[in-house]
């Protein structure tokens, strides 16, 4: 018999049941849920008069619009001025209660972005089926889990039955040969691979991410890679459970302690691809090719290395990509064969499930230390992805670095990534972000998004525009 | 769900590829906890020309009369003509609920994003995945000839042009199933709830750790 990938091994060992048709009904062991797709689910379960069929399966936090300035989150509920974002995260809270749903509510310590939140607990843990009714879950496969995101019909199917409809998917392997090179982070690994495959490359398949640059990134660094598999068209990525994985997990709140310890981590141990697995596809690139990288367009695919030009849609061939080309160059207000280093800035976001774990802010306040904000740049900010980050960094004195360099020093939430709260990025103002969406509108109305590592957006931010941070005095 | 059979109706062109969610339905009209009403803010960006909050007057603000939902030919349109990797981007269900309460049937494009393309069947709306070829065919008769209409038939998998030309299309088995039926897919899943007890019983002697305690206790 044929070998067995890490997605194969998965899938088989929560199969409930399939169909002739290859639909398969699967186990679902954790599902996260936050307040933005779930009233509808929970609406739905009250009208049926269904319950939960594990209420214990599920950890709820609000993240995606609540208010990030101090001043607001110390009202509590209050705080939140927009009444209807005020609405939908009482009915979470109440939703939550009527239905005995773990919640950690807004001003909880450990609340943040559920996707910080859900591994920083123990809540994902290797080997499990994890969903939200967010596309990023994708995040959760950094630690060996097959995680997904899912529409608000498919929370309520699961609320109610425990498990999904699913097909099953292909398998992709992008392999990232060698090391990176200094200044060269995680997040330029994820956008030169949706670079290279397209916003649509792992369309129907699960991305396992390996390869020794892989296996030498943090599991923070890994989540950056998986949560990004979306935007490459993948709902799930993977990396293989190793020592890093286990580590990382060890004493975590909802890990399993003593003897159940040791037998999990003995049965996540077997949780890698086997030698002799089948891919359907196999992407290569060499680490050591890789360069900072820094979007350009309005779609995550619209990428190039800090070195490079914005593509010039006059030579491009292929009709509908030059029109692509040219929208995404209008709405941006760039001009063809421009240096990426001479795009000017005007806002800076140091956030998102993407990048707001301790790494990615050590990763920036290496930058920004003893350095002060360009005069051009508006608004620079950093919003840490839960209460227990933000204690670690102003227990290691990351927050001082921030502030004194002159970025705003924010509460948990989504924040400015896709500005469903008050953090929005105004019309015709360009930002360097370190979240996954350039989409038209994605940080406010008419708003210009550049999606970088933390490294990246901490020298913009000190410079105005694009720098090649292994350039900087700072950087080693 | 609500069912769906056959559907007859105008053929709207939105040429554009990777057309995601925030398109579809921008972020600010997510705070609203109900499936409804958000048709009047189907591709709000586009389709109007100020800002729009879930507290606009949709009919006092000013049309975008460059957008294809704008032209009076495409009026009352009910099937999306578009190109690849339509509904790419976030999970947000409120994408097919906008498309549905704005009334849109049909989305026809080379390809889809998967979670959209999965929530379309949730919402009785039903995506068709064409050749690039066949699609390209399709903007050129429809810009063409106003008033170009199809005729789509779920039980038979085909689209009819008006000059009679048959276009086969594939549905999955039991999507089709669901939409032919209007079934209510919880429903279906829990006639099976034994044999989820069954392997949820094996599933927790097998890997107790994932049944362990999450519930919080005070920070």
């Amino acid at each position: 018999m044929a070998g067995r990938t890490l997605y194969d091994k998965i899938w088989d060992a929560h199969l409930v049941n399939s169909r002739d048709d290859g639909t398969a009904l699967i186990y679902i062991d954790r599902q996260l849920i936050h307040e933005v797709t779930s009233p509808q689910a929970f609406e739905g379960l009250r009208l049926a008069g269904r319950l939960p069929w594990r209420a214990d399966a599920n950890l709820a936090t609000p993240d995606h619009n609540i208010p990030t300035t101090s001043d607001e989150r110390s009202q509590g509920l209050e705080g939140i001025k927009d009444p209807v974002s005020r609405i939908q995260v009482q009915t979470l809270d109440k939703n939550c209660e009527e239905f005995n749903i773990p919640e950690l509510g807004m001003n909880d310590r450990r609340q943040g972005i559920v996707h910080v939140v859900g591994p920083e607990q123990g809540a994902t843990l290797p080997g499990m089926t994890i969903v939200c009714g967010d596309s990023h879950t994708s995040t959760h496969g950094a630690l060996g889990a097959l995680a997904h995101g899912i529409g608000t019909s498919e929370v309520e199917h699961v609320l109610a039955t425990q498990c999904l409809l699913q097909k099953k998917m292909k398998n992709m392997l992008d392999r990232v040969d060698g090391q990176l090179g200094p200044g060269v982070t995680a997040k330029d690994i994820v956008l030169a691979i949706i670079g290279k495959i397209g916003t649509a490359g792992g369309t129907g398949h699960t991305i396992e991410f390996g390869g020794e640059a892989i296996r030498s990134l943090s599991v923070e660094g890994r989540m950056t890679v998986c949560n990004m598999a979306i935007e490459a068209g993948a709902r799930a990525g993977l990396v293989a459970v190793d020592e890093t994985t286990i580590d990382y997990l060890k004493g975590r709140p909802f890990a399993p302690q003593g003897e159940l310890w040791e037998q999990a981590t003995a049965d996540w141990r077997t949780l890698v691809s086997d030698a002799d697995a089948a891919f359907d596809r196999i992407i290569e690139l060499d680490a050591k090719q890789i360069e900072p990288q820094v979007t350009w367009g309005t779609s995550p695919e619209m990428v190039a290395p800090i070195s490079g030009h914005i593509p010039d849609p006059a030579l491009e061939n292929d009709a509908s990509r030059r029109s692509n080309i040219e929208q995404a160059l209008e709405y941006m207000g760039l001009k063809p064969g421009t240096a990426i280093q001479d795009i000017q800035l005007d806002y800076v976001f140091i956030g998102s499930c993407t990048n707001s774990r301790i790494e990615d802010l050590r990763e920036a306040s290496r930058v920004l230390r003893g350095k002060r904000v360009a005069d051009t740049i508006e608004l620079a900010m950093v919003v840490p992805g839960s209460g227990l980050v933000k204690e670690q960094a102003e227990a290691e004195g990351l927050d001082q670095i921030f502030i004194e360099a002159g970025l705003e020093w924010r509460e948990p939430g989504c924040s400015m990534c896709l500005a469903m709260n008050a953090d929005q990025l105004p019309a015709g103002k360009h930002c360097a972000s370190t979240s996954n969406r350039n989409f038209e509108g994605r940080q406010g109305f008419g708003g210009r998004t550049h999606l970088v590592s933390p490294a990246m957006a901490a020298a913009a931010a000190i410079s105005g525009h694009f720098v090649d941070v292994r350039q900087l005095e700072n950087w080693v | 769900m609500k069912k769906f059979t056959t559907e007859q109706g105008v053929v709207i062109p939105l040429d554009r590829a990777n057309v995601d969610t925030d398109f579809i339905i921008p972020k600010q009209f997510l705070k609203s906890i109900k499936r409804t009403g958000f048709g009047p803010n189907l591709f709000d960006e586009h389709r109007y020309l100020d800002k729009g909050e879930p507290d606009s007057d949709n009919s006092q603000r000013p049309l975008n009369p460059d957008f294809v939902l704008n032209q009076p030919r495409y009026q009352h349109g009910s099937i999306l003509l578009a190109r690849e990797n339509f509904g790419c981007g976030s999970s947000r269900e409120h994408a097919p609920w906008a498309l549905d309460d704005y009334g849109i049937r049909v989305i026809i494009a080379p390809s889809f994003a998967d979670i959209f393309f999965n929530n379309c069947f949730k919402n009785g709306l039903l995506p068709i995945v064409l050749n690039k070829d066949v699609v390209s065919r399709l903007f050129a008769e429809v810009e063409a000839n106003e008033g170009y209409s199809l005729v789509v038939d779920l039980p038979a998998e085909t689209l009819t042009t008006p000059s009679n030309e048959l276009i086969p299309f594939e549905v999955d088995a039991y999507r089709k199933q669901c939409l032919l039926n209007g079934l209510d897919e919880i429903g279906v899943t829990l006639q099976e709830a034994d044999t989820i007890r069954e392997f949820e019983s094996r599933w927790r002697q097998r890997a107790p750790w994932y049944f362990s305690n999450v519930r919080p206790g005070d920070s």
